[in-house]
């Protein structure tokens, strides 16, 4: 008994490991007639594995049986893995012991498809109610929601969940038709409208009755697999951006491609494209949290996020005229811009500079990064630099000059003699089907 | 549970590696307006202690040259030494005054400024408030630009990070008679700063956390989370009729352990791997205390999900 349960687990945490998200934040769930579990809103990760990703939550599959093949998933149906699934009871014994011996925020669980999306969404509905109605569980709850799951399900998912998603998959629909035939967009963009509006509505209701239920409080997120499709980083930028915006999407995860299958239809690549991943979580944090638009960070003459400069950095080697910006005077938006300043600093600056002019010292005391935040900004009126420097300079004295240290991610990719992975572009591939998502926004 | 008055929590102060201190005493040479002379402080390592001397050096009007607990303080060759009874009426005036000259969050940050144990904590504490008495009523909190208040605010980041990192890495394990414990070996005295976390989140079982390195730990019974000493946390485990050192696991402990670590095996992206960054995130001190961290009693078998492996 406890062989087989220590293998299913094995199995299933493993087919659920590729997305990427761990979020467990958001959640405010209170604690209600000493039953188990609170949250406060942020989450907490309770380990971190060997390749550095944050363990918060249990993640796994309900079960790995799936009817759908899409190429790039270690589950698609013609791929030959061991198979296994839980029962209900199982995965609730899971999570309650799990998260009181304080491993685990809570639940995300997912699954593959087995007879049909409706029967597969039951189960999961099943588990969060049982965790929540029988067993008084206030631990965090991410479901994924099943791709063509009827609305009814989704409306009770989202009354016991935290939050929901569902996956966009790849950057554009074509390599959606290519890789998962049995998926389209509208099947994925129907439930992510549906649980934008129910999200909204919930929220209004609240404002009039506080006892109202509350539908997936912690909203809802996607995942989509970079550098298994040959879009560009800019598409990708610009689907973000419309999924932001049009369907109010908590967060967007990109999961490098990690080669799962020897599968025809996808590029052989020896390296999960790591690098690029990074590149587009820091522009999406610059779209989020540092006011800058989609269309600033890449343009069509600009389609590729450089992988030796963060994007902050790119833009501001763009937009010489904008700078130097002085410290003791700038707005917070700008400095916010400086390469080498980031969100904590910035907001040192702004504070502490009402009591005092601030000096380079101070600067360096609040984690500014003078090493590269020195050619753009000015300390009372003087320049750090004695003389100006052409753009392709000031990069390579970023990149090259004294103390400068290339992270390791940078050296591990770029020294790489493993090339770029080559991938058959049919040109009709290419094209963006970004006016899908205009409609809602 | 009620929120603890920090005094009562308060204890004395176990030696911790030292820090170098960032506070000059005194600038350049001349008094502070207010004071006559420089002198040093002994207490008794409570925070109540320290609050006494805070007092006291505003009615000797004494300047504060080193405030230290008893027997761990270094006598100065020419200058006069306080040794400061602490007197719990007087430590709570000081503490509700304190909110005369800066918000409660501030004040906040100077009891946990406290519970970091830095040698120098005790005079920035004490440079903190006459810096905000000085201020008038303007709040100092955001004046950076000042070594002590960002040192205060460093130190609170410190205690902040340390605290999260507990609320992470207790890992409990359940004996026989249901009491969930876990042992933490914290870099500051956290344990009051987590207390509400934990007695809000396991309200409906038994469980002690205990810190190995001061000797003292929480223990909630399904009514209140108190303080307890380590005769007292022994007591709590065997309460169901088992001692520490003799606690017997809960028959299904060991299960959950190993379904753990499989789980923590299993969902490691070899090809991702970046120790460097697992380090950081988790640093090797506690992985003494983490049931992941611990030696498998069965290799791991990586799953054989790829076509393109031998083994399908």
């Amino acid at each position: 008994m406890n062989e087989r349960i220590i293998e299913k687990l094995s199995i299933l945490a493993d087919a659920a490991k590729y997305d990427a998200s761990c979020s467990s934040s958001g959640g405010k769930r209170k604690n209600v007639d000493k039953g188990l579990g609170n949250a406060e809103g942020m989450g907490i990760c309770h380990s971190y594995t060997e390749d550095g990703r944050c363990v918060s939550l249990l993640k796994i599959l309900l079960t790995n049986h799936c009817i759908f093949d899409c190429a790039y998933c270690v589950s698609r149906k013609s791929n030959d893995v061991k198979r296994a699934a839980f029962t209900v009871e199982e995965v609730v014994d899971l999570t309650m012991n799990f998260y009181r011996r304080n491993y685990i925020e809570g639940l995300f669980l997912s699954s593959g498809i087995f007879s049909s999306p409706d029967y597969t969404m039951e189960r999961l509905v099943r588990i969060c109610k049982k965790l929540r109605t029988e067993e008084r569980f206030n631990g965090y709850i991410h479901l994924k929601t099943i791709p063509g799951a009827s609305e009814e399900l989704i409306q009770e998912a989202g009354l016991y969940a935290d939050r929901l998603s569902v996956n966009i998959e790849l950057p554009s629909e074509l390599s959606l038709q290519a890789l998962a035939p049995e998926k389209n967009y509208a099947e994925i963009l129907t439930p992510m409208g549906q649980i934008q509006s129910k999200v909204a509505a919930s929220r209004e209701e609240r404002e009039l009755f506080k006892k109202a239920p509350q539908f997936a409080p912690a909203g809802q997120t996607t995942q989509l697999v970079v550098g298994a499709s040959p879009e560009t980083d800019h598409q990708i930028i610009q689907l973000t951006d419309s999924l932001y915006k049009g369907y109010g999407l908590k967060r967007v995860y990109y999961s490098g491609y990690v080669p799962v299958s020897g599968d025809q239809r996808l590029p052989q690549v020896v390296q999960p494209p790591l690098m690029r991943e990074h590149r587009l979580y820091q522009s999406d944090w610059l779209m989020r949290f540092y006011g800058f638009d989609a269309d600033e960070i890449l343009d069509p003459a600009h389609p590729h996020l450089d992988l030796e400069i963060d994007p902050k950095l790119a833009w501001a080697l763009r937009h010489r005229h904008v700078f130097p910006v002085d410290v003791n005077t700038a707005d917070y938006e700008l400095i916010l811009r400086v390469p080498g300043v980031g969100m904590k600093s910035a907001k040192r600056i702004v504070a502490a500079r009402r009591f005092a002019p601030l000096t380079l010292d101070h600067l360096h005391k609040f984690g500014v990064v003078l090493r590269r935040a020195r050619y753009f900004i000015t300390c009372r009126g003087m320049a750090l630099e004695k003389r100006e420097y052409d753009e392709q300079t000031v990069r390579r004295k970023i990149l090259y000059g004294d103390g400068s240290t290339r992270s390791a991610l940078v050296k591990r990719q770029l020294d790489l003699f493993a090339p770029e992975p080559t991938i058959v572009t049919a040109p009709d591939l290419v094209s963006p089907q970004l006016d899908l998502f205009r409609q809602a926004g | 549970m009620k929120k603890p008055r920090p005094t009562s929590l308060a204890r004395r102060a176990p030696g911790l590696p030292a820090q170098p201190s960032v506070t000059s005493l005194r600038a350049g040479g001349a008094l502070p307006l207010g004071f006559d002379a420089a002198a040093r402080f002994t207490y008794d390592g409570s925070f109540d202690g320290l609050l006494s001397v805070l007092l006291t050096c505003w009615q000797l009007r004494r300047w504060p040259e080193a405030i230290a607990p008893e027997g761990a303080a270094q006598g100065g060759l020419f200058s006069e030494t306080h040794s400061v009874p602490t007197d719990e009426a007087q430590a709570r005036r000081v503490w509700e005054g304190l909110l005369r000259h800066m918000p409660g969050e501030a004040r906040t940050n100077l009891y946990k400024t406290f519970l970091s144990e830095r040698p120098d904590r005790e005079l920035l504490i004490f440079r903190y408030v006459q810096l905000a008495i000085q201020a008038a009523g303007q709040d100092i909190s955001e004046n950076f630009a000042d070594d002590t208040v960002r040192t205060v605010a460093e130190i609170n980041k410190q205690l902040f990070r340390e605290k999260h990192r507990m609320e992470a890495f207790v890992r409990f394990e359940r004996t026989q008679d249901g009491l969930f414990h876990a042992s933490i070996e914290p870099d500051f005295d956290v344990l009051p700063l987590i207390a509400e976390h934990f007695t809000k989140r396991y309200a409906d079982q038994r469980w002690l956390i205990f810190d190995r390195r001061r000797r003292y730990g929480l223990y909630y019974d399904l009514q209140r989370t108190d303080v307890v000493s380590f005769d007292r946390a022994v007591e709590a485990v065997a309460a169901g009729g088992s001692a520490v050192s003799a606690a017997v696991l809960d028959e299904r402990e060991p299960l959950f352990q190993v379904l753990w670590q499989a789980y923590f095996d299993h969902v490691n992206i070899p090809e991702r791997k970046n120790v460097k960054l697992h380090r950081r995130h988790m640093p090797k001190r506690y992985w003494r205390y983490l049931t992941e961290k611990q030696p498998r009693e069965r290799q791991f078998r990586p799953i054989a999900n790829k076509n393109n492996t031998a083994a399908g």
